[in-house]
């Protein structure tokens, strides 16, 4: 487990290193001078100058690189183009509601799923087994803002019981009413997530199911509860953890497309701003800070994986494919 | 059996996109830019679906909507399938080093969640039809890459490669002769299902923004325009959804149903 804790960690921070200069490279590959963002249209030598020292883009490119890297190292992302503030404590004010928005949806995805998809499995043959599947079928083909529409029309234009977008101004000071304009928000992104986890759990429950090992054990007596208890939710369990990985990280992505349609200052509509106002700093703020999100994510479901796997733990440094 | 079901069923929605999408290239009820039909009209009468808050004629707008859709698309999983079969061939055949340094670039670009490395490809270019297709193909070739790479490894291993070496086939024969024929249905089922989470990622940048722009009436940017007027005319806001739920469903169901079909030994267990 250290060899192998090591070497997920070097990869771990060769990613984070290789993720920052794709960033960079990629936002330098832009046709225009980032100044220009600075500049009013007819805007003199000196200006254009003057703007260009402000925001760096005057020196060579490997050195704005470092310069780059050094202030990750720091957590400084740098100054917004547009509102001249830090984007660091900007991105952490905005984390305050992605956050609890991803955590609370993945948990309601994950709760949604299981029970679900072990009944999808485990009934393959009955009405309900197949209804459970093809509405599984019908979510992941639905795009996610298109849901959080319908359930905004439904539940807070014609029902008037949820509110329909927006945060409350002192963030968490009053729980009771961040958790309510959560609460749309939360059920779609978790609606649309379970269906892809449902399909997973089904899967790998059915591949437990058709096992040998659990035949051996009900006929060896155990009844079937006890043998799924003892032999199936273990195995069952491995795919299913992988994924939720890529789950939560899926279900983060879909915070920042589902937060523009509840109008929530999230971590997605700080993006979608940047980007329509050609503001660099903020960009590549919000994207390397979600980009470390996810491969951090990543990182521990293949730790947890290995807990619960002993197999993987017997295959430490040994052959490849 | 069932892979034969589902294969035509999805056949049948994914043609139903494909035909109203061909038809849109020689007629349309009205002109794309037309805004003489009444702001907000009820479906009925002169527009069949009703008229958006521009009083631009709906169905026109999701036929139109149905071409960007595939052309995206399709543009992407071409883009994305080329990028991603070559580097996972390149990746599958190389010796130790190479092969090392292409898988840790890959995990890295796969670690690059599809729609977020999509927005970074808008952000560095504009939002445009090509924008949008380079960034989602670049987004999935790493995916593609991967199964590549791992489907080529595989059948590299087995006796038969052995035995058309020792016989003298060359390596660009091998590949075309042995290599390819084994793991086209595979990558095939994959790039269909591609297409569909393509499909999906150009809904929710056209939602966001950051697709291609008018005149381009993408079904994301369609439902977008419609939400502030969800109460007053619906079918804006249902329409385009619908349209895009079909075409995803259908593209996999095509998937699923080839894979069952293209390889009896995956067929389900029940």
């Amino acid at each position: 487990m250290g060899r192998y804790l090591l070497r997920r960690t070097g990869f771990l921070l060769g990613s984070l290193l290789a993720a920052a200069a794709l960033l960079f490279v990629l936002l330098r590959l832009l046709p225009g001078d980032p100044a220009n963002a600075l500049l009013s249209v007819g805007a003199t030598p000196e200006q254009i100058a003057a703007a260009r020292r402000q925001i760096g883009s005057d020196v060579p490119l490997p050195e704005q690189f470092a310069a780059w890297l050094a202030g990750l190292a720091r957590l400084d992302l740098g100054t917004s183009f547009v509102s001249r503030l830090p984007v660091g404590p900007e991105i952490a004010a905005r984390l305050v509601v992605t956050v609890p928005l991803t955590l609370l949806s993945f948990a309601l995805a994950v709760l949604i799923a299981l029970p679900v998809g072990f009944v999808a499995a485990w009934r393959s043959d009955r009405w309900y087994g197949l209804l459970l599947n093809g509405v599984s079928q019908l979510g992941i083909a639905v795009p996610v803002f298109w849901i959080g529409m319908l359930l905004v029309t439904v539940f807070a234009l014609r029902l008037r019981v949820l509110p329909a977008g927006g945060f409350p101004r002192g963030d968490w000071a009053e729980p009771g009413r961040a958790l309510t304009s959560l609460a749309l928000p939360v059920i779609t992104i978790a609606l649309v997530m379970s269906a892809s986890l449902i399909r997973y759990v089904r899967s790998a429950t059915l591949d437990v199911l058709g096992s040998d090992y659990l035949r051996t054990a009900r006929a060896l007596g155990s009844s079937f509860a006890g043998a799924m208890w003892r032999h199936g939710l273990r195995n069952a369990s491995v795919p299913v953890i992988s994924i939720l990985g890529i789950e939560l990280a899926t279900t983060f992505l879909g915070a920042v497309v589902v937060e523009s349609v509840f109008t929530l200052p999230g971590l997605g509509t700080l993006l979608v701003e940047g980007i329509a106002e050609h503001d660099y700093p903020v960009i590549q703020g919000v994207l390397a800070v979600s980009t470390f999100a996810v491969l951090m994510i990543g990182f521990a479901a293949d730790l947890a994986q290995r807990l619960v796997d002993p197999r993987l733990r017997a295959h430490v440094g040994g052959g490849r494919p | 059996m069932r892979g034969r079901f589902t294969f035509l069923a999805g056949c049948v929605l994914v043609g139903l996109i494909l035909v109203v999408a061909a038809v849109s290239l020689v007629w349309l009820p009205y002109d794309p830019a037309d805004t003489s039909g009444g702001r907000l009209a009820p479906p009925g009468g002169a527009h069949l679906l009703g008229t958006d808050k521009l009083g631009r004629d709906l169905l026109t707008q999701l036929m139109v909507g149905a071409r960007i859709a595939l052309t995206v698309g399709i543009g992407s999983v071409l883009v994305g399938g080329l990028l991603g079969v070559a580097g996972g061939l390149i990746a599958g055949f190389a010796t130790r080093w190479l092969d090392d340094a292409l898988s840790a670039v890959l995990d890295i670009l796969i670690a690059f969640p599809t729609l977020l490395l999509a927005m970074l490809v808008v952000a560095a270019r504009e939002a445009s039809l090509g924008s949008a297709i380079l960034a989602i193909g670049l987004a999935m070739s790493g995916v593609v890459a991967r199964l590549t790479r791992i489907l080529v490894k595989r059948v590299l291993a087995q006796d038969y490669i052995t035995a058309a070496r020792t016989s003298g086939t060359s390596w660009p024969r091998v590949v075309a002769e042995h290599v390819l024929p084994n793991i086209w249905p595979t990558l095939l089922v994959n790039l269909s299902l591609q297409l569909g989470l393509a499909v999906l990622a150009e809904a929710s940048l056209s939602y966001l923004g950051l697709g291609p722009p008018p005149p381009n009436a993408s079904w994301g940017r369609l439902l977008q325009e419609a939400q502030a007027t969800v109460l007053t005319s619906p079918t804006g806001a249902i329409a385009p959804g619908v349209l895009l739920v079909v075409l995803v469903v259908g593209v996999n169901l095509v998937a699923d149903g080839f894979r069952d079909l293209a390889d009896p030994t995956r067929r389900r267990t029940r």
